[in-house]
């Protein structure tokens, strides 16, 4: 009798839970691939608050719920492909937001393209991460436009006529940018009086600062991650390097101010997006609520990866269909896209869209002017 | 002028890596175990510091004494829980264990800290600025080889002068025999380890007050450097490790200031140097022969 009534109620529980599972739709899944920890953490962790917030902004596509797979990839190109072979092999996503930086994105890119999984990176600049690729696509503008930026910056507005650069050759974001703008720079007619290397992790630049102090340029550009370059700006005050500092995207971490303090005073650099020079709507909304959810400003990698899902969810819902080469033609098509980080459009699978330049003045970022390309 | 300059920054860099190394080399002097976690000790150590500092408001002096105290907890609670099962096993048995211990310090330091780094506050008097026409150099700069000092001697009055110390030599001789005379092999131990992990954060907090951030990984490069420092020195001689530290600061600043090209080489450098020394000279620059 027990055992009669053990299968009833068993029967039962089968009869209840089954036409929940089948009434509802199946989930669209999408990866997320970013520098959780590791040198990069600042910047994937304000992504990961990016995606959220658009995910709830926008929780359904094709009228099916989107969940996504967080997986970190340590700021590390072996983890970041481990990560990226999860997410296509065990994950199945439909397709990958992230990497972050361009080294990463290079990691994770070819593996992408052999699966057959659109990837779109929210911050990798460097061209080479969508170059021949036909799956691999990005939110950001490329290297060459924000070095001519920086390059016009240093030359027109600091009338700087000569330059020393510190390039981190462990990184392809730094390496790409630094050649982008050694080219525009003497281009304009200024000159590159020295160019020194480092490494990601290291934290002693005084050899470098040192040489940079002997051949006395007119401006120090130094396209670092926070991580170094708030050290780098650090030991160049205390080595009497007094000459102004101009970065790339990669500075607007707020922890380049907390680290670097007043040595990062003045420091300009070129970047994506800042809450002061924000022209479209969905960008006025973003930073409302994002300052509601998390109590301070927005950065570039946050919006960006904002927008890196609508452009995706957007593409999506244009083609009705998931299928990857569908998805690929979606994205391709993608034109003047009201993203938060102003009017883009997707040419040759990289966003042209304007940049603006920011400073740090009293210890914040603030804004200077917006470059349109 | 500018060659000046790059002497005072490799003596600098180089008094902070024999800082961390004495401490690694003195671990390995009476137990035969490179401590491969002695970074990641040192990261707990720059951690408990800012704590102490920031959230409770200590004085530096006061923050750096408590977070040796408790980093020295730390180092004996690691000998009991992973090493001194292990006292009777093979010696790549512990060694092994020691990365363990690294990887797990390190990722229940992103758990616990996060991953985003910390700023470190220096204090007043370590950042004063000195400078001499076109020399500058941070007032940090000097006191490091003084701190570095005033550890050695100490460190060496306590292996030499002691009776802890005199148990100290005689374990790293023969742990068995020991043993058997009735000293309480576990309580040197023990000792040893207080000791070289209060070592760690001393260096630790040091290193953070130099370049002024800290984070969970943060252990992993300087000490796999005061490793090849304390190598290049002759494992096992705590005088060998400050001698080591200042030669591999020294190449180091020196290789980028005069090959600038090859900056990108740097830490390959301090590998170059190990590899050379363990073909020509295994046992160090201040290493005694070893008696078949």
């Amino acid at each position: 009798m027990k055992r009669f009534a053990h299968l009833l109620c068993g029967l039962l529980a089968i009869c209840l839970l089954t036409p929940l599972s089948a009434g509802a739709a199946e989930p669209v899944k999408l990866g997320l691939l970013l520098p959780i920890t590791g040198s990069n953490a600042p910047y994937g962790q304000n992504a990961l608050r990016g995606f959220k917030l658009a995910q709830e902004a926008r929780p359904t596509v094709l009228g099916r719920p989107v969940e996504y797979v967080v997986v970190d990839n340590k700021s590390d190109n072996i983890e970041c492909s481990n990560a990226a072979s999860r997410l296509i092999q065990k994950d199945k996503v439909a397709a990958i937001v992230g990497p972050l930086s361009s080294k990463n994105a290079l990691a994770a890119a070819p593996l992408c393209e052999a699966a057959k999984v659109p990837m779109i990176s929210p911050w990798a600049t460097n061209p080479l991460v969508t170059q021949g690729r036909k799956y691999a696509f990005r939110v950001c503008f490329i290297d060459p436009f924000q070095g001519q930026v920086g390059a016009n910056y240093a030359f027109n507005e600091l009338k700087a006529r000569t330059a020393a650069l510190m390039v981190d050759v462990s990184q392809d974001y730094c390496v790409g940018i630094s050649g982008f703008f050694e080219r525009a720079f003497t281009k304009l007619g200024g000159k590159i009086v020295l160019k020194t290397m480092y490494n990601t992790n290291d934290q002693d630049f005084s050899a470098q600062l040192a040489a940079i102090k002997q051949a006395k340029p007119d401006i120090l550009y130094v396209p670092a991650y926070f991580t170094e370059g708030a050290l780098i700006a650090r030991q160049a005050r205390e080595l009497g390097v007094n000459i102004p500092m101009l970065g790339g995207d990669a500075s607007q971490a707020d922890e380049l101010i907390k680290i670097g303090g007043e040595a990062v005073e003045g420091l300009a650099f070129t970047t994506h997006f800042d809450e002061q020079g924000v022209t479209t709507e969905s960008g006025k909304a973003f930073v409302k609520n994002y300052r509601q959810l998390y109590n301070e400003a927005p950065d570039s990698c946050s919006a960006l990866t904002y927008d890196a899902y609508n452009v995706l969810l957007d593409a999506i819902e244009r083609q009705q269909s998931l299928d990857p080469e569908a998805l690929v033609k979606g994205l391709e098509a993608t034109k003047d896209f009201p993203g938060v980080t102003g009017v883009m459009t997707l040419v040759a699978h990289d966003a042209v869209k304007p940049a603006v330049i920011l400073h740090v003045d009293k210890g914040k970022f603030s804004f200077l002017t917006t470059v349109q390309p | 002028m500018d060659a000046l300059q790059q002497i005072i920054n490799g003596l600098t860099l180089g008094s902070l890596y024999a800082l961390i190394a004495i401490g690694y080399t003195m671990v390995y002097g009476i137990l035969r175990l490179i401590n491969f976690a002695h970074g990641d000790v040192l990261m707990v150590g720059c951690y408990l510091a800012w704590f102490g500092a920031v959230m409770f408001g200590l004085p530096w002096w006061a923050a750096l004494m408590g977070s040796m105290a408790l980093t020295a907890l730390l180092g004996v609670l690691i000998d009991q829980g992973a090493y001194r099962p292990l006292r009777q096993a093979p010696r790549i048995s512990a060694l092994i264990t020691a990365i363990g211990v690294s990887f797990l310090l390190e990722n229940l330091g992103l758990v616990v800290f996060g991953g985003r780094p910390k700023a470190f506050q220096r204090p007043e008097v370590f950042n004063q600025l000195l400078q001499w026409g076109d020399l500058r150099l941070l007032s940090l700069s000097l006191w490091v080889p003084i701190i570095t000092a005033l550890i050695l001697a100490g460190l060496l009055f306590i292996i030499h002068r002691t009776r802890l110390g005199m148990a100290m030599r005689a374990l790293s001789r023969d742990l068995v025999t020991v043993q058997l005379m009735g000293i309480d092999t576990n309580r040197v131990v023990a000792a040893t380890f207080a000791l070289g992990s209060a070592l760690a954060a001393a260096g630790g907090v040091f290193w953070a007050m130099k370049y002024p951030q800290i984070n969970p990984l943060m252990g992993v490069l300087p000490g796999l450097k005061a490793f090849v420092a304390a190598v290049l020195g002759g494992i096992g001689n705590v005088t060998g490790a400050l001698l080591g530290g200042l030669v591999l600061g020294m190449s180091e600043i020196l290789l980028v200031a005069w090959l600038p090209e090859l900056a990108g080489y740097r830490d390959a450098l301090a590998f170059v140097l190990l590899i050379g020394i363990l073909i020509f000279r295994p046992t160090g620059i201040m290493g005694e022969e070893l008696p078949e």
